[in-house]
């Protein structure tokens, strides 16, 4: 589904954000992408959906090449992907439904569906009965729950996640996390990026670390020192 | 397409004060190049009225031979820049002196002899009026050997030419100027637009709005404040004609308005500025997004 290979980043101002970075991530991971700020972990999930391209090297998600990507087919792309951030990026002068509806419009699905859709995943991210609030109106869990549905609604075959649970306190967190680990059960890939060390630990996942843009650990070549390396 | 007038009618509702100042800005921008429009067509009447009154005279010696200068007058009927010849004999010169030159109606009734030459009063067709035209027509009159001298005027001829030239100049470059204007207002406005809902693009653009989709609502608000902008300045214009009119005196009572053609052009020229401007704006600032 994702696969990097020899991936360099670098900015004009001459910063090194990658160098050498290689993984792939097959049908139905969960994978963390750990490490502190500044490691390269939100640079990766800019490549993933196509915010921004690699130096050098390649990056191919979803059978896009994001390397050789035609501005024409970034759109497409982002239709298979569903990206949800820390700060939930939802319009303020829009109810949660009509965040989620939006999604759906702008990719062209046909009006007399989207009502049906949007209230699917409402119920399947447990707001159902919040569908006509306002972000203001809904608590930071609520309103991450309001953002992965959106990110779910064009019902995308990976999920890109970066720090979801960065603005969350903690019983909101586990909420987010849970949610992100049914959503994973029913078959769509989650790569989540996050410092959050707890968080790790408590699930048997596999985890990508990263220090100063090169990948430092990945627990699927190295099952023995995973609890080591998350520390 | 139903979303598309939806987003765009939607920001105007969502920011009145600044979609209120652009239509606005873009009305007064039009309707300073529709008042000079106004100006320029009423103008250009008026010099048309003017133009009508060119003649050319050309004196007949005394003693012609009628029939001399009835073939002579059928010969420049026949001039292609011709519109019209009418011969005044010298007693017809006499009584319309008599009747138009009031001051001197004694000095003429007691004269024993008329002092008056006759003459051959010729009228140009319409486009055939400036000073090259009228001075060659002249020199052909000339070459008559009946014609004593000629007349036509020449400075008022050639100022009318310049006054004709300079007005279709200024006009051109006036107008060019406050387009432009009104280019880089919708454009700063639009940008204002998108700046305001430069967290709205991002996320249309998360979720795989393609550039056009985006582009959509701002091209229609850009094409729509146009078009208010276009009629309000055409109200502006008209109020403005109304007032010009009626209100001074009687001066420009025979002032005219733009007619329909004309008002269509002022308000696809608004269409066509609001257009370009979100274009430009939008075109620029999608890149950075």
């Amino acid at each position: 589904m994702i696969r990097l290979s020899h991936v360099h980043k670098s900015y004009p101002n001459g910063a090194l954000a990658l160098k050498d970075v290689s993984f792939r991530i097959g049908k139905g991971e969960f994978v963390f992408l750990t490490g502190h700020s500044g490691a390269g972990k939100s640079t990766i999930m800019k490549l993933l959906f196509a915010e921004q391209r690699p130096t050098s090297g390649e990056v191919r998600v979803s059978g896009y090449d994001v390397s050789q990507l035609r501005p024409d087919e970034i759109p497409k792309l982002r239709r298979r992907l569903g990206v949800v951030f820390q700060d939930f990026r939802l319009l303020e002068d829009r109810t949660a439904a009509e965040n989620i509806a939006f999604a759906l419009e702008v990719t062209g699905a046909r009006g007399d569906t989207i009502a049906a859709r949007v209230m699917r995943v409402l119920t399947q991210v447990g707001l159902s009965a919040k569908s006509q609030a306002y972000p203001r109106e809904l608590s930071g869990g609520e309103q991450q729950r309001v953002a992965i549905a959106r990110a779910l609604v064009n019902e995308p075959a990976i999920l890109v996640a970066d720090e979801p649970t960065g603005n969350l306190d903690e019983r909101a967190t586990r909420g987010v996390f849970q949610l992100l680990r049914d959503i994973n059960t029913g078959g769509t890939v989650i790569v989540m990026a996050t410092h959050d060390l707890d968080l790790v630990r408590q699930a048997n996942y596999r985890t990508i670390e990263l220090r100063d843009g090169g990948v430092v650990y990945d627990s699927a070549f190295d099952e023995t020192d995973q609890t080591e390396a998350a520390r | 397409m139903k979303l598309l007038a939806r987003e765009a009618l939607l920001s105007f509702r969502r920011a009145p004060l600044l979609s209120a100042l652009s239509i606005t800005t873009i009305a007064f921008s039009l309707f300073t190049l529709g008042l000079f429009g106004l100006v320029a067509i009423n103008l250009r009447q008026a010099l048309h009225g003017l133009e009508e009154r060119v003649e050319i005279v050309a004196f007949v010696l005394r003693g012609t031979p009628a029939e001399t200068i009835t073939l002579a007058t059928q010969d420049i009927a026949a001039f292609p820049e011709v519109r019209e010849v009418v011969y005044v004999s010298e007693e017809q010169a006499l009584g319309r002196a008599r009747r138009e030159l009031v001051e001197f109606r004694d000095a003429y009734r007691d004269l024993q002899v008329n002092p008056l030459p006759a003459s051959i009063e010729v009228r140009l067709k319409d486009g055939y009026r400036d000073a090259a035209t009228v001075e060659r027509v002249a020199q052909r009159l000339r070459g008559f050997g009946f014609v004593n001298d000629v007349r036509f005027g020449r400075e008022w001829v050639q100022k009318l030419d310049h006054l004709r030239n300079i007005t279709g100049i200024v006009g051109l470059v006036i107008g060019l100027a406050f387009a432009a204007v009104a280019v880089v207002i919708i454009g700063v406005t639009i940008r204002l637009t998108l700046l305001q809902r430069a967290r709205e693009i991002s996320i249309m653009r998360l979720v795989g709005a393609t550039n056009w989709f985006i582009r959509g609502p701002f091209l229609l608000e850009g094409a729509l404040k146009g078009l208010l902008g276009g009629l309000l300045s055409l109200a502006l214009c008209y109020g403005g004609y109304l007032l010009f009119r009626d209100r001074a005196g009687g001066v420009f009572a025979g002032m005219i308005f733009f007619h329909a053609l004309q008002m269509l052009g002022i308000v696809v020229f608004g269409v066509l500025l609001g257009l370009g401007g979100s274009l430009v704006s939008v075109g620029r600032h999608l890149r950075h997004v």
